[in-house]
């Protein structure tokens, strides 16, 4: 088992095998090294990280990741939208070379980018956490997207593993009543730590959907930050899955700056063997009416462990904000565990939040309910098991059902 | 001999609920068990199903000349005990066309008969729909989730229909219901009724059997079946109220 002197030890050696800092996020790659070198690791006295522990880390090669993507079966792509494919490694090619974009896709200019990069995570606070500066400190390129006019676009992208490091960041501008629908899939091999950072700009009345599976190895980590700026009207659907990595941290940061605007987040995480999951999720209200739709769902079993913390700030300005989180994790063994954390911030005096959470086994009697009709036990559960993470695996865009999500994170071994 | 109960006690945690139950039943026959709330009807049929909140302390139950007891809740089903339950259970996430297939499958299997593929299992299903007048679509919902109460029993009535039971067990499947629901019911079950196979009624009321016609009455109380008489006991359970139970399991305890 790592300690934290080994995890000291794999970051020192990390930033020397990083290749000297160059291309358009240089300046940036410098600043993520400097803060990497700087900041202390996460540790559990930090209430962020008090029950997630990064020494597993340690464990994976701290190098970036070469450029030589696992060769994976993918399914046929969905008619209509746009596949892209992200090689694992540094520097990577560019995913958009050759590539037709669909009508209201285009790619920032470099200038828009350096006006960009870094907003929303500063807007959302989160800019300086350690796993963003990782990401700073290693990513070689951004995939910096603007979608504009009123045609819904529809893009997938796949995200490729190999061993070592390898830095994905991104970066989307939706103009006023823009329309994206984002499938993403996070790929995992041995060996590798996935680091993502996404970064999202949603103008008055914009709206994007956006399905995340990040379907891990054991033997790999998952470090995400989506970050998200909300104008009025505009609407978010974020649907977040995540199974089998050996530690995965997933961060959403939203901010609806003006409320009046609506977010929808959807989580299913699994963990069994000796995995970790966790998923702090935040979102801010700084005007009035926004509304919030969360449910975030776990499956545990094994020796896994799972942690949520949702944090939702109402301050004085978000009056007549109507939230509600609801917290719903299955315990498929006594050894596994399951801290899961609601924090309501609420100090405006006029609005709706609702919480709440449970932590519950497989209903005995939904299961004698099957079992009398003639349905074994061992099925009945599994029945069970995958209706209880079809809830939130129903709401991805189609590209990324076209995955069949749900067996590959049951891994039925 | 379908089915025979002998001195049938059961618990459920600590406390005793069937106290001795005596029950024969015969193929063709149509039985009704009735009694007040707590009398221990509900649990009888969670005991024969095989409930496992609910403990047999003693006493034995035949199927087909087959130790029941000794089977779990999926191998009484698939070999021909059905339960219709008084509060059918909402499946969030599970289809329920995919659930009846899974079921009826399972039934058809342990029968003998070669399962029914997807298309084959949807033929099946409409011509069985009719029997209790349900709308397709609640075949594409989750099972049971959001259904009234009389779209639940109606559904119960399918999955009979569907798995085509040597014995029927029926829990109050009259209760909760309205008259136009309990008509569609009560004709389900009658024409499922047949030389080969039993039915037992569960009911608090002899409103059930205006429409179907038992061949026995048992009337339960205290964990036992206190008497026993044909059709013409409901009805006078019906203008003698429970009462006269109490008179009886006083004298009962004295002797």
């Amino acid at each position: 088992m790592a300690t934290a002197s080994a995890l000291l030890d794999w970051r020192d050696r990390l930033l020397t095998a990083l290749p000297p800092p160059s291309g358009s996020l240089a300046s940036v790659q410098q600043r993520g090294r400097l803060a990497l070198a700087a900041l202390p690791l996460p540790h559990g006295r930090q209430e962020a990280w008090r029950f997630t522990d990064l020494a597993p880390l340690a464990d994976l090669p701290p190098q970036p990741a070469a450029d030589n993507p696992a060769p994976i079966d993918l399914p046929e792509p969905t008619p209509g939208v746009l596949r892209l494919l992200i090689p694992a490694g540094t520097p990577g090619g560019d995913p958009l070379e050759g590539v037709a974009l669909p009508p209201g896709l285009s790619r920032l200019s470099p200038l828009e980018v350096e006006q960009a990069l870094g907003h929303t995570l500063g807007a959302t606070g989160c800019e300086h956490d350690w796993p963003v500066e990782l990401n700073h400190a290693a990513a070689a390129s951004v995939l910096a997207l603007r979608v504009a006019g009123r045609a819904r676009v529809n893009l997938e992208l796949v995200i490729q593993a190999a061993p070592g490091l390898q830095a994905h960041r991104l970066l989307l501008i939706l103009e006023e009543k823009a329309q994206l629908e984002l499938s993403q899939q996070q790929q995992a091999v041995p060996g590798a730590l996935c680091s993502l950072v996404v970064e999202a700009h949603l103008g008055r009345g914009a709206s994007l959907m956006h399905g995340l599976v990040a379907l891990g190895d054991p033997q790999a980590a998952f470090l995400a930050h989506l970050a998200v700026e909300q104008e009025p009207e505009s609407n978010l659907q974020l649907v977040c899955a995540t199974g089998q990595w050996g530690v995965s941290r997933l961060e959403p940061h939203l901010h609806q700056v003006d409320g009046t605007a609506r977010s929808v987040l959807r989580g299913l995480q699994l963990v069994d063997g000796h995995q970790l999951a966790d998923t702090h999720s935040r979102i801010r209200f700084s005007g009035p009416e926004g509304q919030l739709d969360q449910i975030h769902k776990v499956v545990a079993a094994g020796f896994g462990r799972s942690v949520f913390n949702g944090s939702v700030q109402v301050p004085r300005a978000a009056q007549r904000t109507e939230a509600s989180q609801i917290s719903r994790a299955l315990l498929l063994s006594d050894r596994a565990r399951i801290d899961t954390k609601p924090e309501l911030e609420i100090v405006a005096d006029d609005v709706r939040c609702a919480h709440g959470a449970t932590v519950t086994s497989l209903q005995q009697d939904e299961l004698f309910y099957l079992q009398s009709r003639g349905i074994g036990h061992a099925q009945a559960a599994n029945l069970l098991k995958r209706a209880f993470c079809e809830e939130v695996l129903r709401e991805l865009p189609a590209p990324a059902r076209a995955w069949k999500p749900l067996d590959s994170l049951l891994a039925e071994r | 001999m379908l089915l025979e109960i002998r001195d049938l006690h059961a618990r459920v945690e600590d406390k005793a609920i069937l106290k001795g139950v005596n029950l024969t039943i015969r193929a063709g026959e149509i039985h009704a068990v009735m009694g007040r709330n707590g009398s221990g009807k509900s649990t009888l049929s969670k005991v024969l199903a095989g409930h496992p909140a609910y403990a047999v302390t003693a006493g034995s139950v035949h199927f087909r000349g087959e130790d029941l007891l000794a089977l779990e809740p999926e191998v009484r089903a698939r070999t021909g005990v059905f339960l219709g339950f008084q509060y059918p259970v909402e499946i969030p996430g599970v289809s329920n066309l995919e659930f009846l297939r899974v079921a009826t499958n399972a039934r058809r299997q342990a029968k003998g008969e070669e399962e029914l593929d997807t298309f084959a299992f949807e033929d099946l299903v409409r011509e069985r729909l009719a029997l209790v007048q349900m709308d397709p679509a609640f075949l594409d919902r989750s099972v049971n989730e959001g259904f009234s109460g009389g779209e639940k029993k109606r559904n119960e009535i399918l999955q009979m229909a569907l798995l085509d039971p040597l014995v029927a067990i029926l829990d109050e499947t009259d209760s909760g219901l309205d008259i136009d629901a309990l008509r569609i019911v009560a004709s389900g079950v009658n024409q499922l009724a047949g030389p080969d196979n039993a039915t037992l009624l569960i009911t608090h009321y002899q409103r059930l059997l205006e429409s179907i016609t038992p061949d026995y009455v048992h009337v339960m109380a205290a964990g036992r079946i206190l008497r026993t008489g044909g059709k013409e006991l409901a009805l006078e359970l019906e203008s003698r109220g429970y009462d006269w139970v109490d008179e009886e399991l006083a004298a009962l305890e004295l002797a």
